[in-house]
C-alpha cells in the first residue's frame, strides 16, 4: 500500500466516524447552549431510533420507509424527555440537571431491558449498506460513504435552519442569552422543545448508521457513543453548532490516527488516551476551539 | 460569629453530650451485633453491604457534599481498592494459578488482610492526587465531566491490564477476610474523620468555597487546596470500601466497576441530602432497604388470583424515578446540610422532666 493510498483510506475511515460523531455532537451542544444541560440521554435517542428500526423492519416495512418514521418518533421522544423530565427541573444548579439525565438514561435504558431484553439483537442491515469496494489497496463500505454524504447534506440543511428560519434564529438567540431573548418575546419553551427534536433527529440518524455499521442493538448501545460525543462537543468548543461539529472530526481523526500510530499492545488503549485528551483540553483550553466566552474562573 | 481556627463548642462534656454521642454509636452497633446474634444469611449478606454502601456515600459526601464540585468518578477509585487489594493478599500459590503473568515483583507478594486495604488505599490516595492535581482546579460540571472521564480511564485499563486483572473476564480468588465487624469499624472511621474535618477550621475553609467562591477567595481561601484534602481522603476512603466488598463478594468483573454502581451511590447521596453525614447514613438505609424489596418483586411473585411476570430492570426504573422526583422537588433531599440532632433528643427529655416536678 502505497503512502497516497494509506492517507486516503485513513481520510475515509476519520471522515465517517468523525460524521458519526459530528451528528451526535450537535444535539448535545445545541441542548447544552441553551439549558447549559449536559444530557448524557442524548445517548439513548440513538437506542430507541435503532428499535425502532429493528421492529419496522420486522414488521416487514422497506428500509426507505422506515428512516424517516424512525427519525420523527425519535425526535418525538427527545419533546417527551424535555417535557416531562428537564422542563419541572430547568434552571436548577448544572450538577443537579446532569444527575437527571442520568436518571433518564437509566429509565429508558431499563425500560427496553424490561421489555424486551438485555442482550443484543442481529439487525437486519439492508443490502446497499452492507456493500464493500474495492479500489487498489483502498477498501470503502458503503456505509461509511453513506455516513459521510448524509452528515454533509444535514450539516447544510442544519445550517440553513439556523440561519434562514424564525426558530432557528431564535434558538441562537436563546444560547446567546436566554433571559434577553424571552423578553424579546421568543417562545422559549418551543425554541427548547425544537432543539431537542432536532438533535434527537439528528441522533436518530447517527443511530441507524451505527447499527449498520455493527449489526446488532442492545439497550446500553447509545452510552460510549454518547460520552464520545461529548469529548467531541468539548474539543470543539461547547454549546455551538459549528463546534460540535468540528470537535466530531478532530475527534474522528484523532481516533484513526491514534490507531494507526500505537503499537499492537497498546491500540486497545486508544479510548483511554482520548479521555486523557478530554482532560488535558478541559485544562487548556476549556472553552474548545472555537469557544470565545471567558473563562468564569477568578 | 466564629473566626477560623476557633472551634464553636469547647464545654465541658457533661452527659447530654456524652449521650448524643453514644446513641448514634449504639444505634449504629445493633446493625453488626444483629449479624452476629440471629441474622439469617440473607439478613448477613444485606448488612454488611449496608455497611459497604455508608462507607462509600459517606466518603463520596465528604467530597461532593463538602465542596461542593461533583465526582461522577469515585468507582474508579473503588475499583483501585478491589482490585489492589484482592491482588495484594492473595497467596503466592493461588496466584500463580490465577494471575499466572503477573510481574515477579507482584507475584511474590503477600499481605494480611489490614496491611493490603491499607495499601491498596493508598494507591488509590496517590491516584487521586494526581488526577486531582489538573481537575480540582476546574469548576461546576467540568469537574463531573473530568472525573467521569477518569472513570472511563480506569475500565479501560481494568479491561486490558490482563496480566493484574484477568480483563474482562472474572477476577476470583479473593481471601474472604472482610467480616461484618470489619466493615462497621470502618463505618465509624469514616464517620468520624468526616465529622472531625467538617468542625475543624480545615471543613470551614472548604464550606466557605462552596458557599461563595470568590468571597473565599478574598479572604485567602485556597480553593485547589481545600478541595484536594477530602478529595484525596474520600479516594481513600472509597478504595479501603471497595476492597472490604472486594475480600466478600471474592469474585467480581470491571463491570461491577462502572455507571450503574455510580449511579446507585450517588442516588443514596442526593436523597439523603448532600452535605450531611447523618443524611448519608439515612438515604443509605433507605435506599437499600428499597432496593432489596424491589429486587424481590423483580423477579415475579403470585398474588393468588394473577401470576405477575418478572420484570428486570424494574427496580432501577423505579429509582431512577424516586431520583428525579427527590431533584425536582425536594432538591436538598431529606436532610439537606443538617444533621440529626441527638443533643436535642436528651435536652427535650430533661426540659419535660422539668415541668413534671
Amino acid at each position: 500500500m502505497s503512502f497516497l493510498e494509506y492517507m486516503l483510506q485513513q481520510t475515509i475511515n476519520a471522515l465517517s466516524i468523525g460524521s458519526l460523531y459530528a451528528l451526535m455532537a450537535i444535539g448535545l451542544a445545541m441542548v447544552f447552549g441553551i439549558l447549559r444541560l449536559i444530557n448524557f440521554a442524548h445517548g439513548d435517542m440513538m437506542m430507541v431510533a435503532s428499535y425502532s428500526a429493528l421492529a419496522l423492519l420486522l414488521a416487514g416495512l422497506p428500509y426507505w420507509v422506515v428512516v424517516p418514521i424512525v427519525v420523527l418518533i425519535t425526535a418525538f421522544a427527545g419533546i417527551l424527555m424535555e417535557r416531562f423530565a428537564y422542563r419541572p427541573i430547568r434552571g436548577a444548579p448544572d450538577v443537579a440537571m446532569l444527575l437527571t439525565s442520568f436518571a433518564v438514561t437509566i429509565i429508558l435504558e431499563n425500560s427496553v431491558v424490561m421489555m424486551i431484553g438485555a442482550r443484543s439483537r442481529p439487525f437486519p442491515v439492508p443490502e446497499f449498506l452492507r456493500a464493500v469496494y474495492h479500489y487498489g489497496n483502498v477498501t470503502v463500505a458503503s456505509v461509511n460513504v453513506v455516513a459521510i454524504i448524509a452528515t454533509a447534506i444535514l450539516l447544510v440543511l442544519l445550517t440553513l435552519f439556523v440561519t434562514r428560519t424564525d426558530i432557528g434564529i431564535s434558538m441562537r438567540a436563546a444560547a446567546d442569552d436566554m433571559t434577553a431573548a424571552q423578553l424579546m418575546g421568543i417562545p422559549i419553551n418551543r425554541v427548547i422543545a425544537a432543539a431537542f427534536a432536532i438533535g434527537s433527529g439528528l441522533a436518530a440518524v447517527a443511530g441507524l448508521l451505527w447499527t449498520a455499521k455493527v449489526g446488532k442493538v442492545d439497550p446500553y448501545m447509545g452510552f460510549f457513543p454518547v460520552l464520545k460525543a461529548f469529548v467531541a462537543a468539548v474539543i470543539g468548543g461547547f454549546g455551538t453548532i459549528p463546534g460540535a461539529v468540528l470537535g466530531g472530526f478532530v475527534l474522528g481523526s484523532l481516533e484513526i490516527s491514534l490507531q494507526g500510530l500505537l503499537p499492537g499492545q497498546w491500540s486497545s488503549y486508544r479510548d483511554a488516551l482520548v479521555f486523557g485528551i478530554l482532560i488535558v483540553v478541559l485544562l487548556v483550553r476549556p472553552n474548545g476551539i472555537l469557544g470565545a466566552r471567558a473563562r468564569e474562573e477568578i | 460569629m466564629d473566626g477560623i481556627g476557633t472551634r464553636p463548642e469547647t464545654k465541658a462534656p457533661d452527659w447530654r453530650r456524652v449521650a448524643a454521642i453514644a446513641t448514634p454509636l449504639l444505634l449504629l452497633s445493633l446493625l453488626p451485633l444483629y449479624a452476629t446474634f440471629g441474622a439469617s444469611a440473607y439478613e448477613q449478606r444485606v448488612i454488611i453491604v449496608l455497611g459497604i454502601d455508608i462507607m462509600l456515600v459517606l466518603s463520596l459526601n465528604l467530597f461532593n457534599g463538602f465542596t461542593g464540585v461533583f465526582s461522577l468518578g469515585h468507582v474508579g477509585f473503588m475499583a483501585l481498592g478491589a482490585y489492589g487489594s484482592a491482588i495484594l493478599s492473595m497467596p503466592v500459590a493461588h496466584k500463580a494459578i490465577n494471575l499466572p503473568e503477573l510481574p515477579a515483583w507482584l507475584a511474590g507478594v503477600e499481605l494480611g488482610f489490614l496491611p493490603s486495604i491499607l495499601t491498596a488505599g493508598l494507591l488509590a490516595a496517590v491516584v487521586a492526587v494526581v488526577i486531582g492535581l489538573p481537575v480540582l482546579r476546574l469548576s461546576g460540571h467540568y469537574v463531573a465531566v473530568a472525573t467521569l472521564s477518569f472513570l472511563v480511564i480506569v475500565r479501560v485499563v481494568l479491561i486490558n491490564a490482563t496480566p493484574f486483572t484477568r480483563g474482562s473476564r472474572t477476577f476470583f480468588g479473593t481471601p474472604a477476610y472482610t467480616s461484618v465487624w470489619w466493615v462497621y469499624a470502618w463505618v465509624l472511621i469514616t464517620i468520624y474523620i468526616a465529622w472531625r474535618i467538617l468542625r475543624s477550621p480545615y471543613g470551614r475553609a472548604m464550606l466557605a468555597q462552596r458557599e461563595d467562591r470568590v468571597a473565599a477567595l478574598a479572604v485567602g481561601v485556597n480553593v485547589l487546596r481545600t478541595r484536594m484534602l477530602p478529595f484525596v481522603l474520600s479516594a481513600f476512603l472509597t478504595a479501603v470500601a471497595g476492597a472490604l466488598w472486594g475480600h466478600y463478594i471474592l469474585s467480581f468483573s470491571p463491570n461491577a466497576f462502572y455507571f450503574t454502581e455510580t449511579f446507585a451511590i450517588i442516588t443514596m447521596l442526593v436523597v439523603g441530602g448532600m452535605g450531611s453525614i447523618s443524611g448519608s447514613v439515612v438515604g443509605t438505609v433507605l435506599i437499600v432497604l428499597l432496593t432489596e424489596t424491589l429486587r424481590e418483586l423483580e423477579r415475579g411473585f403470585d398474588l393468588g388470583f394473577v401470576q405477575v411476570p418478572p420484570l428486570y430492570g424494574l427496580s432501577q426504573i423505579l429509582m431512577a424515578v424516586a431520583f428525579i422526583s427527590v431533584l425536582i422537588f425536594r432538591r436538598e433531599g431529606l436532610l439537606g446540610n443538617t444533621e440529626i440532632n441527638f443533643m436535642r433528643l436528651f435536652s427535650k427529655r430533661e426540659r419535660t422532666a422539668d415541668k413534671n416536678e
